[in-house]
């Protein structure tokens, strides 16, 4: 299969068996993995809770969002690397776990959610987005996607690092 | 009380066998307790980043504090509840392993400069703007980023030293 030859392939590329090998690299890899979810989470939190209404209505949700989403995208950057260093180093076992798998299939939703409603949800947005006003029903799901698919993100990943041993 | 008697008396309670028993308990609580990390590093960092100003710098102090403080304060009774549980399952894995010694000193650390910060702003409401003292303010936002973090990279480590 096409697919297990390249994922034998990049485990056993000389960074791939760096990470794999080396007793330090891994774990601070993932120390750096954790840290940069958790800030990923937090801030798109931050975001979401606006857009539901909930929190920091003094506050323009546009504002916001241009404020606080550019860490999200640096965080989640460092997340995207570490994380790709991470499965180099034992590809075959990664892409066979079912928790990581679905993992993956999460951040596809989590992107899809965030698309969608950056070009169609935010349309309108002149309209909902000043301090105290109510955000509309299109803000409100994406924004309750958003936090339901990165708790189930942390979840899975967690689960991920149980079930790879 | 030696810490091994303290270990083996916890061991030996019904809730730290049941919640061990019961194997879907601590990593549901670990994911929670990652959650709530999540909501105190991210609000510690925006105000961190007030301090040094490059996040809202338009804002006053007072503005940005008044938001995200409360962020730190509830989700940090959230972490020690969660962390609770996880220490009562498994009280040799947490009390005796040096990462997560180092995490406690840690956190005493990053809550003293929390309430640092907050004593600091009190007493000077300048404290953070440009016209306060801005090398203070910036030192302080800066040990406040590193202790935060290093509680996260020492909470990771634990998996690591575990016997």
């Amino acid at each position: 299969m096409e697919i297990e030859r390249a994922l034998e392939w990049l485990q056993s590329t000389p960074v791939a068996i760096a990470v794999a090998e080396n007793d330090i690299l891994f774990p601070w890899i993932e120390s750096f993995h954790v840290l940069a979810i958790v800030l990923v989470v937090g801030t798109i939190s931050i975001v979401d809770l606006r857009l539901l209404g909930v929190a920091s209505l003094d506050i323009s949700a546009k504002r916001l969002m241009n404020d606080i989403i550019p860490y999200t995208w640096v965080a989640f950057a460092v997340a995207a690397i570490t994380g790709s260093l991470m499965f180099s180093s034992d590809a075959t076992h990664y892409a066979h776990n079912r928790l990581f798998q679905a993992k993956l299939v999460m951040l596809v939703l989590a992107g899809l959610n965030m698309a969608v409603f950056h070009v169609f949800g935010v349309r309108d947005i002149e309209r909902w987005e000043a301090p105290g006003a109510r955000p509309p029903a299109a803000a409100k799901t994406a924004a309750t996607i958003s936090l339901l698919v990165w708790i189930t993100v942390v979840s899975l990943g967690r689960g991920t690092g149980f079930t790879m041993h | 009380m030696t810490l091994n008697e303290i270990c083996h008396w916890i061991e030996q309670t019904q809730l730290s066998q049941s919640i061990a028993a019961a194997g879907w308990v601590v990593p549901t609580v670990q994911t929670i307790h990652i959650l709530g990390i999540a909501m105190v590093a991210s609000s510690a960092l925006m105000i961190d980043l007030r301090l040094i100003g490059v996040f809202w710098a338009n804002r006053p102090v007072e503005a940005v504090k008044a938001r995200f403080l409360p962020l730190i304060w509830w989700p940090l009774l959230l972490l020690l509840f969660t962390g609770i549980i996880m220490i009562t399952a498994e009280p040799a894995r947490s009390l005796k392993n040096p990462a997560f010694q180092l995490k406690m000193l840690l956190l005493l650390g990053a809550l003293t400069a929390t309430l640092v910060f907050q004593f600091l702003h009190r007493r000077n409401a300048a404290f953070g703007d440009v016209t306060g003292p801005r090398a203070a303010a910036v030192t302080l936002a800066i040990v406040s980023i590193l202790l935060w973090s290093s509680i996260i990279f020492a909470g990771r480590w634990i998996a690591y030293f575990a016997a």
